[in-house]
């Protein structure tokens, strides 16, 4: 039914080639993400330096204990990540398949956690409309919290592919890539944190 | 897999082989068919606006379908036919096969995209003219708080569809990025790469960066409008000249992302139908990259009469008319290029030579409009639709068509006819400045832009504004009906017709589905015209 050149029928590929390609497309993308939060990284930095009491009092309301866990849980989960795509390149399956589940966990703590910060908050009636101040931080935390679960499902593909024993010395391009995209997302917070609970 | 030479891309049959091919080639036709749809249905709309200005007072439609048409026409021809436009089409198609690879980088990507903007494109269509019962929209295309806060239109729907179409355009340049940094063919160096596809690569870059911004901005107004987020509510602090700051930091560096790869075309034309090597190749191609980097930092000439230090004023400003250098450069060049060259007036020259009238004209308008104190008086009047006109259509979609003319032989297989190509290209062009001049005398007179009625003074211009754009929208009607008729009844074209010196003319027309047999060896620039005899 198909023909050459459709879906299921890709010109035979160079793995070393599709790998460099690979990498220098996630570099890429992970620029347009940088962009993405840029934009509210700006509108933060305005908004502080028009209204620096408002930003003051909401930023005084904001659980600086549970901020500074969820960013200690998400360095734990960058350190397995790496040691992920290490166990990958050196074809440890068994290490590769416990760095990528302890990784999935932390990020499932991250996701509880600030289930426990938004909740109350919510609930206090804080809402994104209360002030710019908190605009700014439903905003930001929540974008990067859809970050986190995407990272996640890529997170939990690696891992199904890791118990199929799919990557190898050969072939660990996907886990390094995915490696990428969740640092990507740990450093989006480590300059979130401070910023919204810190100063 | 030995075969696959000799059959050629446009050979598969049926849905399937299609919607679900990975070839660029196929890619780039069916973005074609899409835009040029919505080319004709935004098309439509501004002869609707076009109608109701053709004399004072109401005429077909009322104040508020004005407000709509103006709407759809904006919305659509931006956001479903210029962005994509001719990176999508033209870029697909060319790309790979002008640097002598199979496909782009990541073929299958290259299909998502595709798909994407069909989805964000039908919600876009489907929600401007809104379900039954609910308001069309009406905040222009632009979109501007608070307006867009407040407005009972399909703001939320319209807004989610251009976000995703923003994914099908970052995708796109991810994968011409990647393409042209990696696949490149042996011998195919950076200096020897035809500069359409420098032209390729710096909207790319723009593409790349300028897109993710304009997207958190449109999710912010969603966001704005479902959960009450301040950003740009002045009553939680927060400020609505903010969304004019981002949405015009994208939508600046988006007007190169247009009409870069349209001078690409046009410096692919000159030289083959002037005989003559490109003038200034590095020159032209540094050129691409410079403006593609300028365009990050001029945003704020749109907001000069929106609230703006006189500080910032004053820097946009200058920054504006740096923009003027690379883009003059380029200008010079071309014609150092036809400069003592055995030109050749066929359609896809005309079209080259209309470009660069037209875009000097379009470049040229652009500087007082630049200039803090005639801005002031000029800022919202037909001015300034006269000058994006210029670049937009002048430009871009001449620059389009030049490059459809240009490569549909190899394109298609087939020729078009000729001499009803150029009675097209008049009645373009004539059409064209017909309906825009006036318009320029009309914004210097004070003709506020996106007005329903006018004042008796305006109405000549106004009539013959009118009477050019009827002429306008039947020249495109006969341009592509010259166009269907040649891919339905045109004779076989040769490989290489216009006698071009770059990869994809060495291939058959039209190309087999894998492009080449054999990855070709580069050994010089793809310009080396003139010189073929004394070689
Ligand atoms: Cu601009």
């Amino acid at each position: 039914m198909s023909e050459p050149g459709t879906f299921f029928h890709l010109h035979e590929e160079d793995p070393v080639e599709a790998y460099e390609n690979f990498k220098l497309g996630m570099w890429i993308f992970l620029a347009t993400e940088v962009l993405l939060f840029g934009g509210l990284f700006a509108a933060y930095f305005i908004f502080k330096f028009i209204w620096p009491t408002v930003f003051e009092d909401g930023s005084s309301h904001l659980n600086k204990f549970m901020g500074g866990l969820n960013t200690l849980v998400l360095i734990f989960s960058s350190f397995s990540m790496a040691m992920a795509v290490d166990a990958a390149q050196r074809g440890q399956q068994k290490k590769l398949v416990r760095n990528l589940a302890i990784t999935l966990f932390f990020a499932l703590c991250f996701i509880v956690v600030k289930g426990f910060e938004w909740g109350p908050k919510l609930s206090h009636g804080i809402t994104p409309g209360s002030d710019v101040f908190f605009s700014v931080y439903y905003m930001t935390t929540g974008l990067h919290l859809l970050h986190v679960l995407v990272g996640m499902s890529f997170i939990g593909l690696l891992l199904a592919r890791a118990l199929k024993g799919r990557y190898h010395e050969e072939n660990f391009g996907g886990v390094e890539i995915g490696g990428l995209y969740w640092h990507l997302v740990d450093i989006i917070w480590i300059f979130l944190f401070p910023l919204l609970y810190l100063i | 897999m030995s075969t696959q030479s000799d059959t050629h891309y446009l050979e598969a049959k049926g849905f399937y082989n299609w919607f679900f091919s990975v070839d660029h080639k196929r890619i780039g036709l069916m973005y074609l068919a899409a835009i040029l749809f919505f080319f004709v249905l935004a098309g439509m709309a501004a002869m609707l606006v076009r109608l109701e200005l053709l004399a004072p007072g109401e005429q077909f439609i009322d104040r508020h379908g004005y407000n709509v048409a103006f709407t759809l026409h904006g919305a659509m021809m931006v956001f479903l036919f210029i962005v994509p436009g001719i990176p999508a089409t033209l870029g697909n198609f060319c790309l790979p096969l002008m640097i002598g690879a199979k496909d782009v980088a990541f073929p299958r990507l290259n299909l998502l995209s595709f798909w994407i903007y069909v989805l964000g494109a039908a919600i876009v269509v489907m929600s401007l003219i809104g379900p039954p019962g609910e308001a069309w929209l009406d905040t222009g295309w632009t979109l501007y708080t608070p307006y867009s806060v407040e407005s009972s239109s399909g703001v939320i729907p319209v807004t989610l569809g251009v976000f995703i179409l923003g994914f099908s355009s970052i995708l796109t340049g991810l994968n011409f990025a990647v393409t042209i940094h990696k696949m490149r063919a042996p011998g195919m160096t950076w200096h020897r790469l035809p500069l359409f596809v420098w032209a390729l690569y710096s909207a790319s870059l723009i593409q790349i960066l300028a897109t993710p911004v304009v997207g958190i901005t449109l999710l912010l107004l969603i966001m704005e409008r479902s959960f009450g987020i301040g950003f740009f509510t002045a009553s939680l602090g927060g400020d609505p000249i903010l969304f004019e700051n981002f949405f015009w930091f994208y939508s600046h560096p988006v007007v190169y992302i247009m009409i870069l790869p349209a001078m690409g075309v046009v410096a692919e034309i000159l030289p083959v139908f002037a005989k003559k090597p490109i003038f200034g190749y590095r020159a032209i191609a540094y050129s691409s990259l410079a403006i593609a980097l300028v365009s990050f930092f001029v945003w704020g000439h749109h907001l000069f009469v929106s609230g703006m230090s006189n500080w910032s004023r004053w820097v946009f400003s200058l920054l504006t008319f740096a923009v003027a250098i690379p883009t003059a450069i380029k200008v010079f060049n071309w014609i150092s290029t036809l400069y003592k060259g055995s030109i050749q007036l066929d359609s896809p020259m005309l079209y080259a030579c209309a470009f660069i009238f037209l875009f000097t004209i379009a470049g040229l308008t652009g500087l007082p409009l630049a200039t803090l104190a005639t801005d002031v008086h000029l800022h919202d009047t037909y001015f300034v639709v006269a000058h994006f006109h210029y670049t937009m259509q002048g430009g871009t979609v001449i620059g389009l068509l030049a490059g459809l003319h240009f490569w549909f032989p190899k394109i298609f297989g087939k020729m078009y006819n000729e001499k009803r190509a150029r009675v097209g290209f008049w009645m373009l062009f004539v059409g064209f400045n017909a309906t825009f001049m006036p318009q320029f005398i009309l914004g210097y007179m004070g003709m506020p832009r996106r007005y329903f009625d006018y004042l008796d003074q305006f109405a000549d211009l106004h009539f013959m504004s009118s009477i050019g754009g009827f002429v306008n929208g039947l020249a495109y009607l006969f341009i592509l009906g010259n166009l269907i008729h040649g891919i339905i009844k045109g004779t076989a074209a040769e490989k290489n017709p216009h006698g071009s010196l770059s990869l994809e003319w060495t291939v058959p027309s039209p190309p087999p589905l894998t492009n080449f047999d054999e990855i070709p060896e580069v050994h010089d620039w793809t310009y080396g015209y003139g010189n073929e005899q004394h070689a």
